[in-house]
């Protein structure tokens, strides 16, 4: 059996410690030890982009990171960025456009537009398809996805005119 | 999956990592960013004893020194697709990188952690050979630079001992009127490569010189089309020497079948990529049988 290590960090603003086996990965400890289920676990390889979370700012796949690799980092997770009211405006668009059915792609899909809408105040479709080329979405075809993103980006660009 | 239960240790320094590997040996795996590694582990296709996380390392350094571009282990492939070092001084690097895997793996993965994985479809070891980059290893005898072209022996392979790590890369600096291409066939965007090619070469009078092609994905790893390259050099470029080029690589490559393609159909689209990147090398979409726009 392998010892436990404990660890410290902030998760969505909050200190957290806990004691954690070391291939406990980091979307595992945040559904089972902290209840934030919101951070949703698909293929658990990398692929699927279901459990993409942000550590110290950056998206990082949950799946891929292990609990003890984020000791002393700042994890924000849908719930976060959610209750906050970042990424309201992405949520709304992404009601109305449809850009979700099932829902389980849905926080991947919005933290990792929500990096993009941060960086590049207008990206057109074609960069907007590229950057969430690593998330798999089952239901919507992305079509409305793309939609939403787009719709944000213009009009969080409008707002800043 | 979930991986199998392992030890963790976070060094403090490179020393201190290098003795934890001579301790453990191949019961250990070090571990940067972990965007392979943890598949690996979470599909128990490895079951390391100990993890030896290198992430506490100052090795994230990209910088000039004289004529070589360093680039430390721990550097991540966001961290290079951002750098105007690497824009500036080592152009074909800056165009493979967006074609590696997505966003968020870009932001964990290392170029120290791409190249010890020595995975055979993945751009940096090609980047790496038509670059003519060293690869700077530490181990308990001290540092050594690995030729880039010696560097990889086969899948998942390379010439790393067990108690040796990769510390960094050294590229020299890009030459004026040296020019550079990149392109990957893929299935979705930042998907494995179902075959690739990084290309270097100096144009001149029509003519091209000291040409690297390295293909990836063909093969058990990436590999420099050396006949194809010396056809491409051997006079001034028309259709036609870009057909002998394409017609040598059946002596430098041995491409393989697997479910993203046939070995025909991999020994096909290299040499589509040959011309394409001929024709771009050149600016002359002719000599991939176009015409201009």
């Amino acid at each position: 059996m392998t010892a436990s290590v404990s660890i410290k960090l902030t998760v969505n603003g909050e200190t957290v410690t806990a004691d954690v086996p070391p291939r406990m990965h980091l979307a595992d400890f945040l559904r089972e030890r902290l209840s934030l289920t919101g951070t949703h676990i698909g293929c658990e390889h990398g692929v699927c982009g279901a459990c993409t979370v942000r550590l110290d700012g950056d998206i990082v796949r949950g799946c891929l990171v292990l609990a003890v690799q984020a000791n002393g980092a700042a994890v924000e997770t849908v719930e976060g960025v959610s209750d906050s009211g970042e990424i309201a405006d992405l949520q709304e668009a992404f009601r109305q456009r449809n850009a979700l059915q099932c829902g389980y792609c849905t926080p991947g899909m919005l933290l990792t537009a929500q990096e993009l809408l941060a960086r590049e105040e207008t990206p057109d479709r074609e960069t907007i398809r590229e950057h969430m080329s690593g998330n798999y979405c089952r239901c919507t075809g992305y079509q409305a996805i793309v939609d939403a993103v787009e719709t944000t980006a213009r009009a969080r660009a409008a707002a800043r005119t | 999956m979930k991986a199998a239960a392992f030890d963790y240790v976070r060094p403090a320094s490179v020393a201190e990592a290098l003795e934890l590997l001579r301790r453990h040996g191949d019961a250990a795996k070090l571990i940067s960013g972990g965007q392979s590694l943890v598949p690996a582990l979470n599909l128990r296709l490895l079951a390391p004893e100990i993890l030896i996380d290198l992430g506490g390392l100052d090795l994230r350094s990209i910088a000039m020194d004289g004529g070589v571009l360093r680039i430390g282990a721990l550097a991540r492939h966001v961290d290079l697709l951002n750098s105007a070092l690497v824009a500036e001084h080592a152009p074909l690097l800056a165009l493979a990188m967006p074609h590696i895997a997505h966003p968020a793996i870009r932001n964990r993965g290392t170029i120290g952690g791409n190249l010890a994985h020595a995975d055979p479809a993945s751009e940096l070891p090609a980047v790496m050979q038509a670059l003519d980059a060293a690869i700077v290893v530490e181990g308990a005898d001290g540092t050594r630079r690995v030729d880039a072209r010696d560097f990889f022996t086969g899948i998942y392979e390379t010439v790393l001992a067990a108690d040796e790590m990769i510390v960094g890369v050294e590229i020299p600096v890009a030459e004026a009127g040296r020019r550079f291409f990149f392109h990957e066939f893929s299935r979705r965007s930042g998907d494995y490569a179902i075959v690739g090619l990084a290309a270097a070469a100096t144009v001149a009078g029509g003519t091209a010189s000291d040409v690297r092609l390295c293909y990836f994905a063909v093969g058990d790893k990436a590999t420099l089309a050396e006949g194809a390259g010396a056809a491409l050099s051997a006079g001034p470029m028309s259709v036609e020497r870009v057909a002998a080029a394409q017609a040598a690589l059946a002596e430098d490559l041995s491409p393989q079948d697997d479910q993203q393609g046939s070995a025909a159909t991999r020994m096909h689209l290299a040499r589509v990529v040959l011309a394409r990147a001929t024709a771009a090398l050149f600016d002359d979409p002719a000599l991939a049988g176009r015409t201009a726009a």
